[in-house]
This record gives C-alpha cells, sequence and structure tokens, in this order.
C-alpha cells in the first residue's frame, strides 16, 4: 500500500479500482440500468421498432408474476432437484477423486473437465440421440417393461432435470474437490482411532469440513440451472418450459420488452434472495 | 501489501473505505442519469436522410445473407450459380446463411438498423411479413427499376402487387414456399387435415407445430373455416383453442424452427406443420409433404436492402441476374422451393424435365387456388397476436 501511493498519490484506491470499475460499468451497470427502466416502461404504446418510454409502470412486475409464475415454480423445482442429484453424484465422485484415485487423480480430474471441450450445445443435443424414442434405451426399457409401449424419455420433465444435471455436474464437483482435497486424512484417522462409527466420521468430520465446497458447489449448479433455457428448449415439451423459455420467447417472438425484462429482474431478486437465506444459514459469509 | 497497515493510518494517507463507497455510488449515480438521459434517443423509425451513398461503383463487392440451404453450391463441375455471377459481373460476394428465423434475425439487426449504422450487409433475405415490417419502419432502400430490368419482366403474376409493396419497390422474392403438413409414411398413415394432427390418437406426443406464428395460425385458421387473409379475433381465440387443448391432451411435443426435419426423419415425431422445400431438401423417401385439405399458406422469402447497404447496384445486379429464366431454373432445381421467376418452367425442360410439372417448385394455377396469405397486421396488432401465440406455444 505504502509504495503504491508514492506511485499514484493520495488517490491510489480509485485509479487502482478504475479498470475495474469501467468494466462493470459498461458490462453490468448499462444492462442493468436498461433492463430495469425497460422492465418499468409501457408495453403498450412501445415497440421494439419504435423503443419504449419509461413511464415507472410497476404493473408490469405483478402481471408478469401472476402470469408466469408456474414457470418460476418448475424452474425452482427443476433446478432444486438436480441441484440435489448433483451434489449426491457429484460428492460421492469428489471424495473418490480426492481420497481414493491415487495416481490417477489427475486424469480423473481432467475428465471431469472434458465435456467442457465440446459445446455445451452439441453435449445436450447427444442427449437427444441417446435418449431418442426409437433410441437404444427407450427400446431396453420398453422390453423390460419399465417404460409403457408408447412411453418415451425425451420431452418429459426427466429428460430435461437430467440434462440439468448432466451439464452443471462439473460445477458441483470442482469445487467439492478443492474443500474435501485439502482435509487431512489423519483427521479421519484420528476419528477413527476414538471408536467413531464410518457413518459419524462421516457426518461429524468430513461433511463439516466440506461444507465451504457444498455451499460453493450448490450455488454455482442452482444459479444457472434456474435460469437455463437451452435443456428444456431441446428435451423437453411445451409442458416443461422453464422461465428462462419464457424470457427468452416474451423477448424474441412476442417482442414484449417490458414484460420480458420484468421476468428477468423478478427472477434475479429471488435468486439473490435465496442465496442470501442460504449463505446465512450455512453460516459461511466468509466463503463469498 | 507487505505489511497490514492500521486502519487509522489508512484513514489519514489514502482514501477510506467510507470515502470509496461514496464516491462510487456518486459514480454509479452520475453514470445512471447519463445513461436515463441519453435513453430517449434509442429506437425509433429512421428518416430518409439515413440512406447512405452507393459505393458499388468503386467497390466490387456485395455482402449479403440467407436463410441456410437456400441457394446451390459448387461440386466438382457443377459451377453454381453465385460463381458464375462473380465471374460474369467481376463482383467478390460474401455469402453468409446467418438468417434462421425473422425475429431471431430482427433483434440481430435492429439496434444498427433503427440508429442509423451500418450492418456490414448490403441485402439480406426475410419473410414478407418481416419485409414489410422493415420497409414500414424505413429501413429499406428503394429499388432503381432501370437496374432490375429482368424483375418487371419475368416476376410470376402471384407474386406482383402484394399489399405491403404493390409495385415491388422495395424487395424481389428470392424464393416461395408452401407451410403445409408432413408426415413420416413409415410409421403412420396420411394425415389429411389440421384437425387429425391435432386429435388423432396414433400421433400423441409425436407431433411439432411451427414457432412461426403465421404458418401454424394460418392453418388452423383455415380449419375453423376462416380466412388467414381476413379474420375476425373471435376466429383467431377459436383457432388458439384448438392449440391449448392439443398441447393439455399431451398432443404436441414441441414447437420448432428448422429443427423439425431431423426429428421427423429418425421418428422423434411422425407428422407436424412443416415447409415444403424442407421436406423435399431432405432426399428421405418416407416423409411426405401434402396440402391439408382446408388449404395451405404461401410465402416468399424476399431480397431487401437496408438504407445503410453500402453497395446496392451490385444488390440489383445479383437480383437481375437471378431472374434470368435459365439462373432461376438452376437454383430452383436444387432447393426445391417455389420458384418466383416466369419463363423457369421452360428452361428447366433443359435441366431436369422431372422437374417441370412439380407443383412444388411450378405451382398450377389450381394449385395455387388452395394457398393463402396471412392479413396484413399493424405493429400492436402483430404483437398482441404475437403474444397470445407465444403464450399457447411456451
Amino acid at each position: 500500500m505504502e509504495s503504491l501511493q508514492r506511485v499514484f498519490g493520495k488517490n491510489a484506491a480509485y485509479i487502482l479500482i478504475g479498470p475495474a470499475a469501467i468494466w462493470l460499468a459498461v458490462f453490468f451497470l448499462f444492462p442493468m440500468l436498461s433492463l430495469l427502466t425497460t422492465s418499468l416502461s409501457d408495453p403498450a404504446t412501445g415497440s421494439p421498432i419504435n423503443g419504449y418510454t419509461l413511464t415507472w409502470r410497476i404493473a408490469n412486475y405483478t402481471e408478469a408474476l401472476g402470469e408466469y409464475w408456474p414457470y418460476m415454480m418448475r424452474s425452482l423445482l427443476y433446478a432444486g432437484i438436480a441441484t440435489l442429484m448433483c451434489l449426491v453424484l457429484g460428492y460421492v465422485l469428489a471424495y473418490a477423486i480426492a481420497f481414493k484415485a491415487g495416481r490417477w487423480k489427475t486424469v480423473m480430474l481432467v475428465l471431469v473437465i472434458a465435456p467442457f471441450f465440446t459445446s455445451f450445445l452439441v453435449r445436450t443435443l447427444s442427449w437427444k440421440l441417446i435418449l431418442a424414442d426409437n433410441g437404444f434405451i427407450v427400446n431396453t426399457l420398453q422390453t423390460l417393461h419399465i417404460l409403457g409401449e408408447d412411453g418415451r424419455l425425451l420431452a418429459t420433465p426427466f429428460a430435461v432435470i437430467m440434462g440439468l444435471t448432466y451439464n452443471f455436474l462439473p460445477f458441483m464437483i470442482l469445487p467439492l474437490y478443492t474443500s474435501l482435497e485439502k482435509i487431512d486424512p489423519r483427521l479421519n484417522e484420528a476419528a477413527a482411532d476414538l471408536y467413531a462409527s464410518p457413518f459419524q466420521r462421516f457426518a461429524k468430520v468430513i461433511w463439516p469440513l466440506s461444507l465451504p465446497g457444498v455451499v460453493g458447489g450448490t450455488l454455482l449448479t442452482f444459479i444457472p440451472a434456474t435460469g437455463d433455457y437451452i435443456n428444456a428448449s431441446l428435451l423437453g415439451s411445451p409442458n416443461t418450459q422453464m422461465v428462462g423459455n419464457k424470457i427468452q420467447q416474451l423477448f424474441t417472438t412476442a417482442g414484449d420488452y417490458p414484460h420480458a425484462s420484468a421476468l428477468s429482474v423478478i427472477l434475479m431478486a429471488i435468486i439473490v434472495g435465496m442465496v442470501l437465506v442460504y449463505v446465512r444459514r450455512a453460516g459461511t459469509e466468509e466463503l463469498l | 501489501m507487505s505489511e497490514v497497515t492500521p486502519p487509522e493510518e489508512v484513514k489519514k494517507k489514502g482514501v477510506s473505505r467510507r470515502g470509496l463507497m461514496i464516491g462510487g455510488a456518486a459514480g454509479v449515480a452520475g453514470l445512471g442519469a447519463v445513461y436515463l438521459m441519453g435513453r430517449g434517443n434509442g429506437g425509433g423509425g429512421t428518416d430518409a436522410g439515413c440512406v447512405t451513398t452507393d459505393l458499388s461503383d468503386s467497390e466490387s463487392v456485395l455482402n449479403m445473407s440467407n436463410w441456410p440451404e437456400y441457394i446451390d453450391e459448387d461440386d466438382g463441375d457443377y459451377v453454381s450459380t453465385m460463381t458464375q455471377f462473380e465471374k460474369d459481373t467481376g463482383i467478390d460476394v460474401t455469402y453468409t446463411p446467418d438468417v434462421n428465423d425473422n425475429v431471431e434475425f430482427f433483434s440481430k439487426v435492429r439496434n444498427q438498423l433503427g440508429a442509423c449504422q451500418p450492418t456490414g450487409r448490403d441485402m439480406f433475405v426475410l419473410t414478407d411479413w418481416m419485409a414489410a415490417r422493415m420497409i414500414e419502419a424505413g429501413w429499406i432502400q428503394q429499388l432503381d427499376k432501370a437496374n432490375v430490368p429482368n424483375l418487371d419482366k419475368n416476376l410470376i403474376s402471384s407474386l406482383q402487387g402484394v399489399g405491403w409493396d404493390p409495385n415491388r419497390d422495395y424487395s424481389a422474392p428470392w424464393q416461395s414456399g408452401f407451410s403445409g403438413i408432413a408426415y413420416n409414411k413409415s410409421l403412420v398413415g396420411e394425415v389429411s387435415t389440421m384437425d387429425e394432427l391435432l386429435t388423432r390418437s396414433d400421433l400423441k406426443g409425436k407431433v411439432t407445430l411451427l414457432t412461426e406464428m403465421r404458418d401454424t395460425m394460418g392453418l388452423l385458421l383455415l380449419s375453423e373455416g376462416a380466412d388467414p387473409s381476413n379474420f375476425t379475433d373471435d376466429q383467431w381465440g377459436n383457432a388458439l383453442d384448438k392449440i391449448s387443448k392439443a398441447r393439455a391432451d399431451g398432443q404436441i411435443r414441441a414447437f420448432t424452427g428448422n429443427e423439425y426435419i431431423n426429428d421427423l426423419a429418425n421418428g422423434n415425431i411422425a407428422a407436424c406443420v412443416a415447409w415444403s422445400g424442407d421436406v423435399a431438401a431432405a432426399e428421405d423417401e418416407n416423409l411426405v409433404f401434402l396440402p391439408p385439405q382446408e388449404g395451405m399458406m404461401i410465402w416468399s422469402d424476399n431480397m431487401i436492402v437496408p438504407v445503410q447497404g453500402t453497395h446496392k447496384a451490385n444488390a440489383e445486379k445479383w437480383i437481375d441476374y437471378y431472374y434470368d429464366p435459365a439462373v432461376a431454373a438452376k437454383l430452383a432445381a436444387y432447393v426445391w422451393y417455389v420458384c418466383p421467376v416466369e419463363g423457369a418452367q421452360a428452361e428447366m425442360e433443359k435441366i431436369d424435365p422431372s422437374l417441370v410439372d412439380n407443383p412444388l417448385i411450378f405451382p398450377t394455377a389450381d394449385y395455387l387456388a388452395q394457398t393463402h396469405g396471412f392479413m396484413a397486421l399493424d405493429e400492436a396488432k402483430a404483437s398482441q397476436y404475437e403474444k397470445d401465440y407465444a403464450d399457447v406455444t411456451g
């Protein structure tokens, strides 16, 4: 600090913050303001061609919520289930990589990251082939009478939640791995020496110490999953549309920018609210 | 940051946290105010003063955007129409197939067009209603009739005198097509009406409709006995109810753009609302396109030159070239859409005689009699209908 102040003078803090502040202003503040002002504009008098005038029309919010709350609930539900599934699957894998993988550790980590080398869209589209109505999986399940004769997987809530789980799993595994990897295995051994059962060792030693990873992982999964619309539009049906689909549709096909913006702001507010409560309850403010 | 400085030290020498917060808040408020003041100028129709100077005399280039798989391509000995055009005129064409959807393309270019800035494109191809909307907004340049004699001479009569551009002063159809029903005959029997499509139990969960409101709703209005080019709000409401009901019953699997054709071919869907050329171009003998008994929709995609397109004369050369019957026939033999050029049918005899009597490329007057166009809508009405439609599709 001392030397920095010698170089920059007494406004060192402002100068150092400058680049980040400009970045935030251009890429966060202006889009945000644009979103907020559009969400308070009159949808009746404006159009995407003529632009909108700001009339502080709060009714956009009540209308958007009144009309589209089922989509919001569906998003939260699907994202919640997907996050739980990610947590269960991810925890097992992260634990295995951190403690049991031995010399395969690096390879396994690379494999976790490997899907990122192909596009999100391509990976989701390939699930369409895997779950296709005439595909191997559906046929097998039909032969085993797990699925009915005209049963299917694509275009069902199952496919959408599965897509979300698949796509966001790495975001769960990586934070879990980093916090599990930091745990000293000797703590576990010590607990065993003191006659703790395997379950007690997990509940009293491993799980509490891995909480930072759990909180980080669930946030990184839940937040983007709630706003996701690719999985619902590629793997779902009209009856599994999430709030992201609705927002996208209002913006593009319906050309109703004010309601679309209002819905986006509501989604953002709900997520920020939920995250604050969650982080507070998890008692890990210092993580963020 | 070698040593931790005590807080009071910081206060004296540098900027305190409090000062920084206040400064930051002031900055944010200031920027916000600037933004709000500048906001009034956004959007807005463009006045005539926005038309750019034509640089075609000095620059032999043409940048155009079109829909995917909408033009023939060089293949071995086959010289495409575009390559021939470049050879004949010396114009270097940058052809980008980046129009996937009218509204999506509109969102892509609306900011530049509205603010009178170039989009980097001299010409693009959009469907009737979207072309009409852009002409209405004043974003499109008038074509110089002297430069496009073939357009005047050869445009087929059914595409002349459209309501939104009566003299074809602004637009030239690239190709036309029909929206009707397509089904996979290896999976299901003939689907000949929209009611069958939306209610037949063997199609349950295996039907898709198009997200393009005018295509899907046009067909449904027809099945309601209404005229898509002149219908009432009640008829519109009835047609919407049909979709809502089919959707609630689980009949409809999805609302799609171009991507339905793969699902139709591999059996994920059995029948759908489809565009004529897509089905033909898929070259899958199981896929059948047919006009519903109550009639089908016809549309055109039109070449238009934006006000900030700097190579209008080159674009006009392109239009004139593609309105030469021989060129048009060659293109039609490749893309299988309705050819808008008079005389191309005679030229087709030399290229591929089997296509001469194909109604999907050269529809007869009888065939055209069962086609309908969609009513012209003003901005507010269009937005309301689009929203109604979006509410039943999503």
